[in-house]
């Protein structure tokens, strides 16, 4: 398999063969997830044998339960065979390398690893070095990227908002830390969003992010102002214990979504959280729970979202 | 042992020559440049035609990674590495292991060196016992054992007391302080320039300020106290702007850059390319260009190879994993020629910055070519492509940016004392 050079995903034809960033992807192949996805939930079959006989490797260096629950039900019912590792807790604390744990993966013949890594970058290394036939999925790397989780928000935004091309959508809270929002912001701009806002205070957003093709904005209520979509991105406890911020309850004065502010939103605006939220944090129960949240529906759409990453992915021989 | 270096342009940056005249060499010294001494008849005769010959290139930065990591490399594999790149003097920063704050350690490198009869070595001491930044080291004592200068090389002081004390002693006796502007707690954690692929690949970041914060710290403690300061590794437009004005004011300052600043920017981290990571982290385009002008009008007195050998696994590993770092020796004069012929710069400025005015930088009385004086030359072929591979390398880092690209420029004899130390095919 012979790689594409500029664009490290993407074999010589031009198709999917890692996902490890949603930056760089053409609109085509997000479609074609979107799309695939959709089938998937559609359909009343529960298991489908577009996986059969593969193996599918969820190597976690980081804990995570959400998403990688999601992609073994996801495997499954594609018929793969699903071998999860928790590395954080085995390999790596016995010393060994980063490429020696890969290479004696890739010797136990298998063909996808879903990776969640706290370094940015770690799948791009590990997708470098792996044998030609193996897939590699990002599955949160660092700060870097979360491409599954932004197309499941792409695919929850298209279910409600149909299209694209008329959306303004907000993005709040610590984007400076957060896969989630850098992934989202290259999936709208890519999907032809014409307005994205980030939201925050100016310690939680990185230097020059409006070059990502977004608005800035630091209060909340004129940014959310008129807005289709409100992304609340999660907010890391460990945040509190910098400079970055003072306290949990300061950044929910000005930061926390809750019903008055989501007011100043369209009436018919939709609410995303990646989860795990921190209720009385970044958002409040009454939103959280209210009739525009779209946080459960996001889990759901999320497996399907993953079906499609990989059998796409196998089917690209 | 006469050696006639015959048919070559000779280029000398310190008196503006650039012409064709031989050199003449008899034990050790030049005797003569242009016309033969009467009588004089070589042992051996170089034939230059078609190439340039300069002074021995002056280095103000190789780790040479003695003692104490030598599994990263040997004095006898980074000298290698320097004769091949056309280096003859080379300072090596104290952050061995342990760091070079006593007179024996210095004595057994310069010793250990010298019976390599390769590159001169000119050890930079510790600043502070153990580089901990905390107690001054025994200058005098270190400088009777031949440092040339001090240095906490990337290591913080204790606090700005100690560093202030630090510069008062030194500029009681005259000693240079080397100092790499770097405000250890904003740089903290961080890999990447604080610009759009840190913010793009979501990599923890180092603003710039970093370097002005600590640099208005030095300059300020400079003039106080009448130090002799030369600053290393500058990295950012706002950085060298400030140096610009301090040398207008007439303070006792020089500085360097790293030849890969004077090329690569945040865009050469490509995909995470652990190549890339380099301390200072490679900035904008912005801080790209303004590191050339600073270099072309002078505020930048010197290029610096940065010599940093890693272990291959250090390098095999996410980008703000791995070490930061890049092998420099073999390519510092390559890199310098690829600058001047970028900027169409002439060879004898370009050529001053990694011979004459680092010999100045190091106080030291090299990097020129006078009769009378130790023949120290580097004879290259600027039009000769290579390629940079891990096997073409004599040093034991094989960790470079530049791996797998063509480059213009490489030495072809490499003479110290007027002995031929270093000669390719």
């Amino acid at each position: 398999m012979w790689l594409n050079p500029t664009n490290p995903q993407l074999d010589r034809k031009g198709r999917l063969h890692h996902l490890l960033t949603l930056e760089g992807l053409p609109a085509e192949i997000l479609w074609q997830i979107l799309d695939t996805a959709k089938s998937f939930l559609g359909t009343k079959v529960k298991k489908v044998p577009l996986l059969r006989g593969k193996s599918v490797f969820n190597l976690f260096f980081e804990p995570s339960t959400r998403t990688r629950t999601t992609f073994e039900i996801a495997a499954k019912r594609l018929s793969a065979d699903v071998i999860n590792l928790n590395i954080a807790v085995s390999s790596q604390s016995k010393g060994e390398s980063l490429l020696d744990t890969v290479d004696n993966l890739s010797a136990m013949h298998a063909d996808m690893f879903i990776v969640r890594h706290g370094e940015s970058g770690a799948p791009h290394f590990i997708a470098r070095h792996v044998a030609a036939d193996i897939h590699v999925i990002n599955a949160g790397d660092g700060r870097h990227s979360h491409p599954t989780q932004g197309l499941l928000d792409m695919y929850t935004i298209r279910h409600y908002k149909k299209d694209f091309s008329n959306l303004r959508v907000a993005i709040v809270g610590d984007v400076l830390h957060s896969r989630v929002a850098r992934s989202q912001i290259h999936a709208l701009t890519t999907l032809g969003c014409p307005e994205i806002r980030v939201i925050g205070p100016k310690t939680l957003l990185p230097a020059n992010v409006e070059q990502l093709g977004v608005h800035v904005h630091h209060d909340m209520r004129q940014g959310l102002k008129d807005v289709d979509v409100v992304t609340m991105l999660r907010l890391q406890n460990e945040r509190m214990q910098g400079a970055l911020l003072p306290s949990a309850q300061e950044f929910y004065k000005f930061y926390g979504l809750t019903g008055d502010k989501l007011a100043l939103a369209k009436p018919d605006a939709i609410v995303l959280h990646p989860g795990p939220m921190n209720r009385g944090v970044e958002i409040d129960s009454s939103v959280a729970d209210g009739k525009q949240s779209v946080i459960l529906p996001q889990v759901t759409f999320g497996i399907a979202i993953r079906m499609a990453v990989m059998s796409i992915m196998a089917g690209n021989k | 042992m006469k050696i006639h270096i015959k048919g070559g342009r000779l280029i000398d940056p310190k008196s503006g020559v650039d012409a064709k005249k031989d050199v003449y060499i008899t034990a050790g010294k030049i005797v003569a440049i242009g016309e033969a001494p009467s009588g004089y008849s070589a042992n051996r005769v170089i034939d230059a035609a078609g190439l340039v010959v300069c002074p021995g290139l002056v280095d103000l930065a190789a780790r040479l990674r003695e003692p104490g990591f030598e599994y990263l490399a040997t004095l006898e594999s980074e000298m290698e590495a320097a004769i091949a790149g056309g280096v003859t003097s080379l300072a090596c920063p104290p952050d061995t292991d342990p760091p070079l704050d006593e007179p024996g350690l210095v004595e057994m490198l310069k010793f250990r060196a010298k019976n390599l009869n390769q590159a001169r070595v000119y050890p930079v001491g510790a600043l502070t016992q153990g580089l901990k930044g905390k107690h001054l080291t025994e200058m005098a004592e270190l400088v009777d054992a031949g440092c040339i200068a001090f240095s906490q090389a990337d290591a913080p002081f204790a606090d700005t007391q100690v560093f202030y004390h630090a510069l008062q002693y030194a500029a009681t006796f005259g000693f240079a302080v080397w100092l790499r502007p770097q405000d250890p707690a904003l740089a903290r954690h961080g890999v990447a320039h604080d610009g759009q692929i840190a913010t793009r690949f979501g990599l923890p970041a180092i603003p710039v300020c970093a370097e002005t914060v600590a640099l208005s710290t030095i300059l300020i403690l400079a003039r106080e106290t009448g130090a002799r300061v030369h600053l290393m590794r500058l990295s950012s437009a706002e950085g060298v702007e400030m140096v610009r004005q301090a040398k207008r004011e007439k303070l006792s300052i020089t500085c360097d850059i790293a030849v890969h600043h004077a090329h690569l920017t945040e865009m050469d981290i490509g995909y995470f390319e652990s190549n890339s990571r380099l301390d200072p982290p490679l900035r904008s385009q912005r801080d790209r260009d303004a590191l050339r002008a600073a270099l072309a009008d002078g505020t930048v007195d010197a290029l610096c190879s940065d010599h940093t050998p890693v272990d291959e696994d250090a390098k095999q590993l996410p980008f703000a994993e791995a070490e930061p770092g890049a092998t420099g020796l073999e390519l510092l004069l390559p890199l310098t020629l690829k600058w001047a012929g970028e900027t169409k710069t002439a060879l004898v400025p370009a050529l001053a910055r990694i011979s004459s005015e680092a010999a100045r930088v190091l106080g030291i009385d090299a990097g020129h070519l006078t009769i009378g004086h130790a023949a120290d030359i580097c004879i290259f072929d600027p039009e000769r492509l290579w390629k940079v591979e891990p096997a073409a390398l004599k040093s034991q880092g094989k960790n470079t940016p530049y791996i797998g690209l063509e480059l213009k420029g490489r030495a072809r004899y490499t003479l110290v004392d007027g002995q031929v130390v270093y000669e390719s095919k």
